[in-house]
């Protein structure tokens, strides 16, 4: 990388030795011409003194000399090491074939150096942004219609929910561009394209580099800090879905398009705090037409390390969003080809509470480790709920109160392979439609679901993963679900989060 | 709650700045590092060390333990060259610490000051966890640690200017008694000159640089990927028709294929302790040289 820096310096260096002989031929050529036999005492004080300053701007000049010779010398030495390397693989080669030809003397430059390379595909993409692509795909096998998903008890979210498609298809592609900006930000896009082939963006976002204070703001669209798993991409889960925790109460993945605060206080413990400024359109708010903030996110983090072989994290987060005829649909009772449209409007509130510890020997994850993790997410929505918007538009309040959890742990029994048991949990709790009961009333259930997955990452950048679950989401139905899924990570050495 | 918290925050915050002996804060990402900062700052630095003997520098948790103390330090000293790409990036970005980002004179990378070995002719995952600026195992050559140290103590002249003085005077310090010290283990290792080893990682070259020794296999099929039985038995083959004296892996490795191998050819398996802390004796850096060439000597007897 610093190889093609070498022709600058050497020249540099070839112009100081010729301006210092240079020098050296003007300077000295007053006191030639004053003969020996000529000096006067006072010539020859003038004359130590001119030898003297001569000598001490020498001196100096020297040291910048050597200093200049000893960077191009470890600049060189390099390059003569990767010529040799260069040479070494000609000469194999050369003796592979097994020719008689004499096989010295490969000139080196048949085999340029990789600066070089680099500096000829011209400077400006060297200020490229890293790119990083994760590819992923799979096959799922569902003993039921997925497009009858829903956890019963709990009102449609819409969204990327439920078990996906059935057979073989393409998981979520994402391209991620991400750099520094200038010196005071940092930015950073991750496009998804979708196995319908829609392309979004997951993320876009800019950050601050450079506040003081261990300030840090962001702005733009990114994933909510809300709980753990949220604020990760799909690739990163150890799992092939979203727990139904997150699934039920946000409609998978809660994104905000807004501000972003977040502040590591200086203390030996961390502990972070964040605040997040949204639009909130994303469920369970909706669009709102107004100028102000729909959703407001509250957090606080810590963690440490117990001894050399434990970490954790635990934190909460307050989430208060609003929905202003947040609409879905219903089935008519008794008759279920009758549909009707209804809508939310109101505020939604959400505390949750996540925790992640692990566990390594020594700290070296390398052969075996566990992960622990888990969350509990409670949620609050109060308003008014409008029946049949297109018809009646029977309009009463509403209040709700559900929650959900789910524990997963995944150990890694051996190098490369990893085995994790996940167990979801939701509560539909209590529902009041008020005048709307009779038409819009949720059963009350309490869904379910068991998933044990196997996976094999023969290095850090490939993933397959077998999973099965055992979805009692909908009321009365078992869904016997097998996932298998690969994902692979391309391109820039991305680096994980906690 | 928030308000609360964030007062306690900024009254700790205040009482920290109020405090009269200023120590530097340092975080070392590996413990050679952080040995070396004690010797150049001795008690003008409190040294936080990220990653430890056992474990893998390559593979590191971005812990929350981790977080704070980026958030915290005034000066981060790292191999650089790649090896931590996969946990400071983000350590940087969540502590949101100006001062230490790449560029700033806060962010010290050894590996900027020495050549670097094993410099790739092509940048290929399929060659296994490649480093495109080369091999950064740099710690285990005397001679590099000889390199960087001169650069550290103008480091932290620069982040601490008002120890200038002390820092120049204990590298001073520390340049004779390592010079010396260098002398002697190159002088002790000579006979190892030319003795072919096996590896378990791409983790030595530097040492094998320094000693004249000949690496004929490694047990990794790819750096960073874990030794498979058919590659075992590859090099199995190997070595019968271009033996080995000695095999040799860092004290995080993981024992097993070592062990495997050795329990075939009968060769010596020599646990190094590969960085400060990695054995009884590595105590300091040159504790960790002392062993080094004391175990290599022993087993190549």
């Amino acid at each position: 990388m610093s190889l093609d820096k070498t022709p600058p310096r050497l020249a540099l260096l070839a112009g100081l030795v010729l301006s210092a002989h240079a020098h050296a031929q003007h300077r000295p050529q007053p006191t030639p011409s004053a003969r020996p036999a000529a000096i006067a005492p006072a010539d020859l004080q003038q004359l130590r003194q001119q030898i003297d300053e001569l000598k001490r701007s020498y001196d100096s000049r020297i040291q910048a000399l050597e200093n200049q010779l000893q960077q191009a010398q470890q600049q060189l030495t390099q390059q003569a090491q990767q010529t040799r390397q260069a040479q070494d693989t000609a000469q194999d080669a050369a003796r592979t074939a097994a020719t008689a030809v004499a096989t010295v003397q490969q000139p080196p430059a048949e085999a340029p150096p990789l600066a070089d390379a680099g500096s000829a595909s011209s400077g400006a993409n060297r200020f490229n942004p890293a790119i990083s692509l994760i590819l992923s795909g799979g096959y799922a096998g569902l003993s039921r219609d997925p497009d009858t998903w829903h956890p019963s008890g709990f009102l449609p979210t819409g969204g990327e929910v439920g078990p996906g498609r059935r057979g073989f298809s393409l998981g979520e592609s994402e391209l991620t561009l991400s750099a520094n900006i200038d010196h005071l930000f940092y930015g950073a896009i991750t496009l998804a394209v979708s196995p319908e082939d829609t392309i979004s963006a997951e993320e876009a976002f800019v950050q601050t580099t450079a506040l003081p204070g261990g300030l840090k703001l962001k702005a733009g669209r990114f994933y909510a800090g809300l709980g753990y798993l949220n604020q990760q991409h799909a690739h990163t889960w150890d799992f092939a879905d979203a727990p139904l925790v997150q699934q039920a109460l946000l409609g998978g993945q809660f994104k905000q398009e807004g501000l972003q605060a977040r502040w590591v206080l200086p203390l030996d413990r961390y502990v972070e705090l964040g605040l997040e400024l949204g639009n909130g359109q994303g469920f369970p708010g909706s669009e709102r037409n107004r100028n102000g903030a729909g959703a407001t996110l509250l957090s606080a983090h810590t963690g440490g390390d117990i001894g050399i072989s434990h970490s954790w994290r635990a934190g909460v987060s307050w989430l208060q969003t609003r929905a202003d005829g947040r609409e879905w649909t219903s089935t008519d009772a008794l008759d279920s080809t009758t549909t009707y449209t209804n809508a939310f409007s109101g505020r939604s509130r959400i505390w949750a509470l996540d925790g992640v510890w692990k566990w390594a020997p020594n700290g070296n994850g390398r052969v075996t480790n566990f992960k622990l993790q888990g969350e509990y997410f409670r949620r609050t929505e109060r308003g008014e709920v409008a029946f049949d918007t297109a018809g009646v538009h029977s309009v009463d309040a509403y209040s709700s109160a559900q929650s959900g959890w789910y524990l997963q742990g995944v150990y890694q029994f051996m190098p490369q392979w990893r085995v994790g048991l996940r167990h979801d949990r939701l509560d539909s709790g209590r529902n009041d439609f008020g005048a709307n009961a009779l038409s819009l009333a949720l059963p009350s259930h309490n869904p379910k679901r068991n998933t044990l997955m196997v996976d094999w990452s023969p290095s850090e950048y490939s993933r397959w993963r077998l999973q099965f679950s055992d979805d009692r989401a909908r009321q009365g139905i078992v869904d016997h679900q097998v996932f298998l899924q690969y994902q692979m990570s391309l391109g820039a050495h991305g680096a994980h989060s906690y | 709650m928030m308000n609360k918290t964030s007062l306690l925050g900024l009254g700790l915050m205040l009482a920290g700045i109020a405090l009269p002996a200023h120590a530097l804060k340092v975080m070392a990402c590996e413990p050679e590092w952080a040995a070396l900062t004690q010797e150049l700052a001795g008690e003008h630095a409190s040294i936080y060390t990220a990653t430890q003997a056992l474990q893998d520098p390559h593979n590191i948790q971005a812990r929350p333990s981790l977080i704070a103390a980026v958030r915290n330090a005034e000066l981060l000293v790292c191999t650089g060259a790649e090896l931590e790409v996969g946990w400071l990036p983000v350590l940087l970005r969540q502590a949101g610490n100006g001062a230490v980002q790449p560029g700033q004179p806060g962010m010290f990378n050894a590996a900027d000051f020495v050549r670097k070995l094993d410099v790739p002719t092509r940048v290929d995952r399929a060659d296994g966890d490649v480093h495109a600026s080369g091999n950064p195992h740099i710690q285990t050559d005397p001679r590099n640690i000889a390199a960087v140290a001169p650069a550290l103590a103008k480091r932290l002249a620069e982040v601490d200017p008002a120890h200038a003085a002390d820092y120049a005077r204990r590298l001073a310090d520390f340049q004779t008694r390592w010079g010396q010290a260098v002398q002697r283990w190159t002088q002790a290792a000579a006979p190892l000159k030319g003795t072919a080893i096996v590896v378990q990682h791409k983790g030595f070259p530097y040492l094998s640089n320094w000693l004249g020794l000949k690496e004929v296999a490694t047990l990794e099929p790819k750096p960073g990927v874990e030794p498979s039985s058919s590659h075992l038995s590859s090099v199995l083959t190997k070595l019968q028709q271009q033996p080995a004296r000695l095999i040799v892996r860092a004290a995080y490795n993981d024992g097993r294929s070592a062990q495997w191998l050795s329990e075939r050819t009968h060769l010596p398996v020599v646990v190094l302790p590969y960085t400060v802390g990695g054995s009884e004796r590595a105590r300091d850096l040159f504790g960790l040289f002392d062993d080094t060439v004391d175990l290599l000597l022993k087993a190549a007897k």
